[in-house]
């Protein structure tokens, strides 16, 4: 693609600068960051391997596929967290609290009355699509509350954040469930026989459909109008209120699915720590797509290659023995350069400084 | 320096990237002086008052400002307000949940300790001595915009300015508020502080300025004297051609038929508005320019929002073509061929960030419908075709919409509302804070849209333009539907009178 | 005169305690009359049962012990605030209960309500939890020995005889009592001895998920190891599932030896089928002390509770029904 563009009479500065301008330059500009520096200090970080498991069936592995793998959630979440964000210009931070939610409900419908359930009750695409719909039901939930009591969209998923892991207790009795069952481990690890893990195809599904529904509807439209102008979208048919709940719903059929994944991986459920500051991570992943959280445009791609940054970073962070009580530090700073990059003062500043290092071209445009 | 100028500036050049916003620019402007700063949109009075005010930087050219001898240096607003200048901007930009006078004197007490009754003593009296009707521990959003914009001076105005300058201040100002804004500024004359005044209104430049600087394509024109500048000349040099369309839209006006016997397109009988109007009744028929006119506040865009479903409504019977419909919201009203361009372009009108393009289809595909999306290719053949039919200066139709100038703004909305093809337009102030080469476009539309068979809303507060475009007038006052002029009636003295409740 | 007047003083309060004692006495008399009862009223102050498996056990322990077939009337509540725990304490003097049973929250603040509660004649146990009072203030104290447990594991431990120790020490949350106990051990031991290493020391917040990772990017990076001691069982069951992907095999006869902490039931059911190694207990059975120390008197302050380690060469089914939370 670069060299089509190099044929053009356009100069490379000129290409580079309009790959600098684009919007998904700053996620793809991270995970370079990140590749450059794990392939200097360590080439064996990039190793993928081929060997059985303890079912006796070959998968792959190395650090790459479990960035992959891991990052299956976030990416879903991020992918709701963006609608979000677009329309009502705000995040939900009870994500994680609705995931332990989300798990419960699918091992309390799994398990029945037994807590130590060595056969399913159900199947487990029931328990998925009643999860499903309870947590839409509380996606819906703050969806009321934000479209249409108005309220700020991280003060009104403030009831779920605090309240979210309590009911998560309360549909297991206080019980912390286990599946003996290893079927239902199959969608957090591996189906026998495949040698990839199985939210990495989970993940493709919703991607595919996110993309599907991106193009063969409105919601991009809409959202950014809504996010953007809610009065001028009102004035052009547009129902905002409407919109903002939608979103809100479909981030709630992410977290149902990302829960699924969670509960899958282990068999089990803690909900206290269950998808624990998953929200920071997911609204981290939002703005690492140079996405604004203020609301108004959004660009898809860029939220999903952010999610997978930060994984990549949490990863990184593992093999280097920073203790995982630190990696939000780490998180915290590139936040920190983020949002600073991001202002417009710091935008500014930049410009003046590139004018001073190439006040030819200045005077070029003055000649003209 | 000359002897009696406050500030003068030399050479003024300021680049954007691929636009030369400014070249070459003088501005002179002398003690005690109304200052007319003139041009169509994108001629640069904008960036020359950023320049002047440190919003922007300039890329050449020296700033002198009255008692210093060398060029003074603007770099932020905070600069130009210490060396006396200051700016009043057509958007209120104080604060609505604060007081008068706590508006007036933010962030210039000195210390940590403000007496309040001392600022409020202050304030009232320098509202007495300017005359303006406010209380200073009322709120601020309680007055009305004229008021809030009369305050907004009176705050530049005691920091010692010497230079004050008003971008727009009379665009969301009625006569009789901008009568007083006039004798503000006249009293500010006197006392000896240079006024720029920047604004698309002629009648108000003749009224109140005693010079007038005239700008094009960011170079300038010249500067002239009130009385050496008749309005039409005026008017060549913002143009830069010589220029008589306003006679074009006259003879144009008197060219239409209209059948007042046919089924109106539209009707409402007793619509009910919740927004401070009462029931009235409105038709129009196929091919056919009306207006609602009245003072700001009259309840004319409110009567326009009802017909529309953008207010609440309450009660009433709408037709169609004279079937009995339902319009509750926009939606409906949309679905039912009906188009309104709102009042408010910034709030209302444009979606700041997405694309001219996506601007231009938004009406449109909500139509469609959510799960029919128009197609990329065929939104951009939309979009351009619009772009060329409405002239619409824009670098591509992937440009952010909120970049492009008012009258572009405005060009968009009414591409967008005219690719939904509606049968029945509504524009509520389309000619608002743009150019006077767009106000002529816009007018000149809508009488060929009329003429297509369109039925339009058109309303202005300039009444020349309702004049010269509509042949029915629908008057209000106070919420109140008082009258409807038509034919030999539409003269300027007889709206007037009606308006003013002379029809008794 | 100043003796006087201390004699003058003590008296007095004498006094007063004597009636006060009397007035309690009297109308327990009368509420017991009443009730047609001999009940013990207790106090029950304790964490939010949902923070653990080990407060749910904790809690269920409590209300089965503390029933009026065992002769209590049992009050309970509940709460994660320091602040909120003492004014539920002050709550319960001045209801008058015989005992107060306080798990607390947080270690300071105390000592006003438990002198309230003295001078009111209410006795006060402490378990779980200690707090910075004077020991005067308390009838005793019920608490787990984190170090002796981390102790009787690493004991366990070189007891396996290895060769070489490759050790994953896979932590809790920073600082938590747990924490700081049962990694101190670990740590002595592999200070004093050549053979023992630890591979990868990180903490995984007593999250399953964090553990997986953790031990899947030390698999993923090369690194030989032969334990996994984690600091409680989900975490064990975390690096497990880890393991298993990884095809490296564990438990009994396996590659790797895998330890955790708590004794949840699943986690014995584990050992039992020899997945795992060991397990250390950390008792949550407070219950049947207490009632001991009511019904028989304290002989002594502080109470350490017996905590075993089960292994799963020696563990039973019975282990699991008796001391599985």
């Amino acid at each position: 693609m670069s060299s089509n563009k190099i044929k053009t009479n356009k100069s490379f500065a000129d290409i580079a600068k309009s790959i600098i301008r684009q919007q998904i330059f700053i996620p793809i500009a991270a995970l370079l960051i990140l590749v450059l520096f794990n392939l200097i200090a360590d080439p064996t970080f990039f190793q993928i391997t081929l060997q059985p498991n303890s079912d006796g069936f070959n998968v792959l592995s190395g650090n790459i596929i479990s960035i992959i793998d891991r990052a299956s959630e976030l990416v879903i979440l991020a992918i709701g967290m963006t609608l979000v964000t677009s329309a009502s210009g705000g995040q939900d931070i009870s994500v994680g609290a609705t995931i332990a939610i989300a798990g419960s409900v699918i091992l309390r419908v799994l398990c029945g009355t037994n807590t130590r359930a060595d056969t399913l009750q159900a199947p487990v695409i029931v328990a998925f699509l009643i999860c499903c719909i309870v947590s839409m039901i509380f996606g819906a939930f703050n969806g009321t509350l934000v479209a249409y009591f108005k309220i700020q969209p991280m003060v009104a998923t403030l009831i779920m954040f605090t309240a979210g892991r309590s009911i998560a207790a309360w549909i297991n009795n206080n019980e912390l469930p286990v599946i003996n069952d290893p079927k239902f481990g199959y969608y957090g690890n591996f189906i026998p026989g495949i040698p990839v893990p199985t939210p990495v195809f989970i993940t493709i599904a919703c991607l595919i459909v996110i993309a599907l529904a991106l193009k063969f509807t409105n919601l991009r439209l809409y959202s950014q109008a809504v996010g953007i102008n809610p009065h001028s979208s009102r004035l052009n048919g547009i129902n905002p209120q409407m919109i903002k709940f939608i979103t809100f719903v479909i981030l709630g059929l992410c977290v149902a699915v990302a829960g699924f994944i969670k509960v899958s991986r282990l068999s089990t459920i803690n909900y206290s720590v269950v998808a624990k500051d998953i929200e920071m991570d997911a609204i981290l992943a939002v703005a690492l797509g140079g996405n604004a959280l203020g609301g108004g445009k959004f660009n898809m791609t860029a939220s999903v290659i952010g999610a997978y940054v930060i994984q990549f970073l949490t990863t990184t962070l593992y093999k280097y023995d920073v203790s995982s009580a630190e990696i939000s530090a780490y998180k915290a700073v590139v936040v920190i350069i983020l949002v600073v990059l991001s202002a417009p003062i710091v935008r500014e500043k930049m410009g003046d400084l590139k004018k001073k290092l190439f006040p030819a071209k200045a005077v070029s445009k003055e000649a003209v | 320096m000359e002897k009696n100028s406050v500030l003068e500036m030399r050479g003024i050049c300021k680049y954007f990237p691929g636009v030369r916003a400014l070249e070459q620019v003088d501005f002179t402007l002398r003690e005690g002086e109304i200052h007319a700063l003139m041009g169509e949109n994108g001629a640069g009075k904008s960036t020359l008052i950023k320049v002047l005010t440190g919003v922007y930087h300039k890329d050449g050219g020296e700033v002198y400002i009255k008692g210093s001898s060398k060029p003074v240096v603007i770099r932020s607003p905070q600069d130009a307000q210490n060396i006396g200048i200051s700016t009043v901007y057509q958007e209120i930009t104080l604060c609505p949940n604060l007081t008068v006078a706590e508006n007036m004197y933010i962030g210039r007490t000195k210390g940590h300790f403000t007496n309040w009754k001392k600022i409020n003593a202050d304030a009232g009296r320098l509202l007495d001595e300017l005359g303006i009707p406010a209380i200073p521990a009322q709120q601020l959003g309680s007055c009305s915009i004229a008021v809030q914009q009369m305050i907004a001076i009176a705050r530049a105005v005691d920091m010692n300015c010497k230079v004050l300058i008003l971008d727009e201040p009379t665009s969301s100002l009625d006569e009789q508020e901008v009568a007083k804004l006039f004798k503000l500024m006249t009293g500010l004359k006197k006392k000896g502080v240079g006024i720029i005044f920047v604004t698309h209104f002629l009648e108000q430049v003749y009224e109140v300025c005693d010079r007038i600087t005239v700008l094009r394509d960011g170079k300038l024109v010249g500067e002239y004297v009130i009385e050496d500048l008749p309005r039409v000349q005026l008017v060549s040099k913002m143009l830069g051609k010589d220029f008589d369309d306003m006679a074009d839209i006259k003879s144009d006006s008197d060219s239409k038929q209209i059948d007042y016997g046919s089924t109106p397109v539209y009707e409402c009988r007793q619509l009910d508005g919740t927004t401070g109007i009462k029931p009235f009744d409105f038709a129009i028929h196929k091919g056919e320019v009306n207006g609602f006119t009245g003072l700001l506040g009259s309840g004319r865009s409110e009567c326009v929002r009802a017909i529309f479903g953008a207010d609440k409504v309450n009660g009433g019977e709408v037709l169609i073509d004279g079937k009995p419909v339902k319009i509750n919201k926009p939606l409906d009203a949309m679905k039912h061929g009906i188009s309104y361009l709102p009042e408010d372009r910034k709030r209302d009108g444009i979606v700041g960030d997405l694309s001219v393009r996506d601007n231009i289809i938004l009406a449109l595909q909500v139509m469609k419908g959510f799960f029919k999306p128009i197609s990329r290719a065929q939104a951009e053949q939309f979009a351009d075709e619009y772009i060329k039919l409405l002239n619409i200066k824009t670098a591509s139709s992937e440009t952010p919409v909120k970049s492009l100038s008012g009258g572009n703004q405005q060009k968009v909305i009414l591409a967008r509302w005219l690719l939904a093809n509606p049968s029945y337009l509504i524009l509520d102030e389309p000619t608002r804070g743009i150019d006077i080469g767009t106000k002529v476009e816009i007018q000149k539309l809508v009488l060929k849209l009329a003429s297509e068979g369109k039925s339009v809303t058109f309303i202005s507060s300039e009444i020349d333009e309702m004049i010269r475009t509509c042949s029915r007038l629908v008057v209000l006052r106070d919420g109140k539907v008082v009258g409807e002029l038509k034919g030999d009636e539409l003269t300027q003295n007889k709206i007037m009178a009606t308006i003013a409740g002379g029809e008794s | 005169m100043k003796k006087f007047l201390k004699t003058l003083i003590g008296a007095t309060m004498a006094l007063s305690m004597a009636f006060g004692a009397v007035g309690c006495a009297a109308k327990q008399a009368a509420e017991a009359a009443g009730e047609g009862s001999g009940l013990i009223k207790v106090g029950i102050i304790n964490n939010d049962p949902n923070e653990s498996g080990y407060r749910t056990a904790n809690d269920r322990d409590m209300k089965a012990t503390f029933t009026e077939a065992n002769g209590y009337e049992a009050s309970f509540y509940y709460s994660l605030k320091n602040e909120e725990q003492i004014a539920a304490a002050q709550q319960f003097v001045q209801d008058e209960v015989d005992y107060l049973l306080i798990s607390a929250a947080g270690t300071s603040g105390w000592d006003s309500v438990l002198q309230d509660a003295q001078n009111a004649g209410i006795k006060v146990i402490l378990f779980d939890r200690t707090i910075d009072a004077d020991e005067s203030l308390y009838e005793a104290s019920i608490v787990s020995d984190m170090a002796q447990e981390g102790q009787t594991a690493v004991d366990w431990l070189a007891g396996q005889n290895l060769d070489q120790y490759n050790i994953i020490h896979i932590q809790g949350v920073m600082g938590s009592s747990a924490q700081i106990g049962r990694s101190g051990a670990l740590q002595d031991m592999a200070d004093a001895n050549d053979n023992w290493n630890i591979v990868k020391q990180q903490t995984a917040e007593w999250n399953a998920e964090t553990a997986q990772q953790i031990v899947q990017s030390v698999i993923d990076s090369g690194t030989e190891f032969n334990v996994i001691y984690a600091e409680n069982d989900d975490m064990a069951r975390g690096a497990v599932q880890a393991l298993d992907a990884a095809n490296i095999s564990h438990g009994v006869g396996g590659d790797v030896i895998i330890m955790g902490f708590d004794c949840n039931s699943w986690a014995l059911e584990e050992l039992l089928a020899g997945n795992w190694n060991y397990d250390g207990q950390c008792n949550p059975f407070q219950a049947s002390y207490i009632d001991d120390i009511i019904k028989n008197g304290a002989k002594e302050k502080v109470v350490i509770m017996e905590e075993r380690g089960f292994e799963a060469a020696t563990i039973t089914q019975e282990d699991v029904d008796n001391f599985g939370i």
